[in-house]
């Protein structure tokens, strides 16, 4: 700090954002308020992550948020069926900014083995991931191996980059959140599943 | 052979069709569409027979093209511990659609709307016919029908759209919500919002 005097404020502005984020992202890393959205057998293995034996209080998720207004990271545990989209995105939209969310399982992430009418074929067609945590379901240290994850995107964040910054992501005036080619090419069926034919 | 079917074939005669004894032992009775409210009203309440509780309603449409839909029936005795199985052929070419034995059996309510929800029998007479599984404004058909491709009529997209589109709020009635005694102390919100059909039929004010 003893060079500061003779230097410019830029200087001095430059490490006070870094000091900034480093206060601030590491404050909204090590306290994550978790809402879940259990609807599978992912949501087991989300309640032993919570529990003793692994803990993620641990990582500061010490309280889970049963209401997205006080949550900040939405943890979807299991598939989502179409009838649900709706409901999911509008837990996501009522969640404070800054949100981040995690897709739990194989489900969430693609559809999984549910290639089928009634299940979206990922949720990232819904509302935005950020992390993805595959498995069938995953273990609870890959829950955990998916915050931690999380944990290192959130600490690069930086509150001062407008182009960086998390927006909302609204729907647009279709009511969807990505462009229709992409949600079908991210829907498209592998595996499998790929024998199976979409007209009658 | 439960001795119910016999007692039906003595009853109604050709109305009844074939009888039959399934793998788990349990006894199978065809009988004709339009007989159909006769003979459950027969089964329920002659006495010596008092099959008083439906168990669930079905249906099975066969690889077969040639085969009829069926519309099953699982009815029991209560009293008796006597078990029936009661089948209602259709025809997938014509209209399908059959009575409905909620007059009989106020349970068969969502079991009948089920049963419409995934095959697309109609039940006439049902005093609340809509889906019950997928949503109510679900516009790709009946999805356990065989003709109905696995991934469904429309596109990802196309789907992905219409599920955001829907109102997550739209599926339950003031009745299941049994809230419609409670109508006027709602915030006047929600009055309006009611009102205005998002929920379903709202009573009249008094």
């Amino acid at each position: 700090m003893k060079e500061v005097a003779g230097q410019s404020p830029n200087y001095l502005l430059a490490k006070f954002q870094d000091l900034v984020n480093w206060a601030v992202n590491s404050s909204r890393a090590n306290s994550l308020w978790p809402m879940p959205f259990g609807t599978a057998c992912c949501a087991i293995e989300f309640m032993a992550t919570a529990a003793s034996r692994y803990d993620f209080a641990r990582f500061g998720m010490e309280r889970q948020a049963f209401s997205p207004r006080q949550a900040d990271v939405l943890i979807c545990a299991g598939r989502l069926p179409f009838k649900l989209a709706p409901v999911i995105r509008r837990i996501y939209d009522q969640m404070p900014q800054p949100k981040w969310v995690i897709s739990m399982g194989a489900c969430a992430s693609t559809g999984g083995i549910f290639d089928n009418y009634a299940m979206v074929q990922g949720i990232d067609t819904i509302v935005p991931v950020d992390v993805y945590v595959p498995g069938c379901p995953p273990r609870p240290e890959g829950l955990l191996y998916g915050v931690l994850l999380l944990h290192k995107k959130i600490k690069g964040e930086s509150l001062f980059d407008a182009e960086r910054r998390r927006d909302e992501q609204p729907l647009d005036d279709k009511g969807l959140r990505l462009p229709p080619e992409t949600i079908d090419e991210i829907s498209e069926p592998f595996g499998n599943s790929v024998h199976q034919f979409r007209s009658a | 052979m439960n001795p119910t079917a016999p007692a039906l074939q003595a009853t109604f005669g050709t109305a009844i069709g074939r009888t039959a004894v399934a793998r788990d032992g349990e006894t199978v009775v065809y009988v004709a569409p339009d007989r159909l409210l006769d003979v459950m009203r027969w089964l329920r309440e002659t006495p010596g027979q008092e099959y008083d509780y439906l168990v669930d309603v079905t249906a099975v449409e066969y690889r077969d093209r040639e085969r009829p839909l069926e519309v099953v029936y699982f009815v029991r005795s209560l009293a008796r511990r006597a078990d029936l199985r009661v089948k209602v052929e259709l025809d997938p070419a014509a209209e399908l659609s059959v009575d409905s034995v909620w007059d009989l059996w106020h349970g068969a309510d969502w079991l009948e709307r089920e049963v419409y929800d995934m095959f697309g029998v109609a039940f006439r007479g049902h005093p609340d016919l809509r889906r019950i599984l997928m949503w109510e404004t679900y516009a790709e058909g009946y999805p356990l029908r065989k003709d109905f491709p696995l991934r469904g009529r429309f596109s990802r997209a196309e789907q992905v759209r219409q599920a955001l589109n829907a109102n997550p709020e739209a599926h339950y009635s003031l009745e299941e919500l049994s809230i419609a005694d409670g109508f006027a102390e709602l915030p006047a919100e929600m009055r309006e919002r009611l009102r205005r059909g998002e929920r379903g039929n709202v009573p009249d004010s008094p």
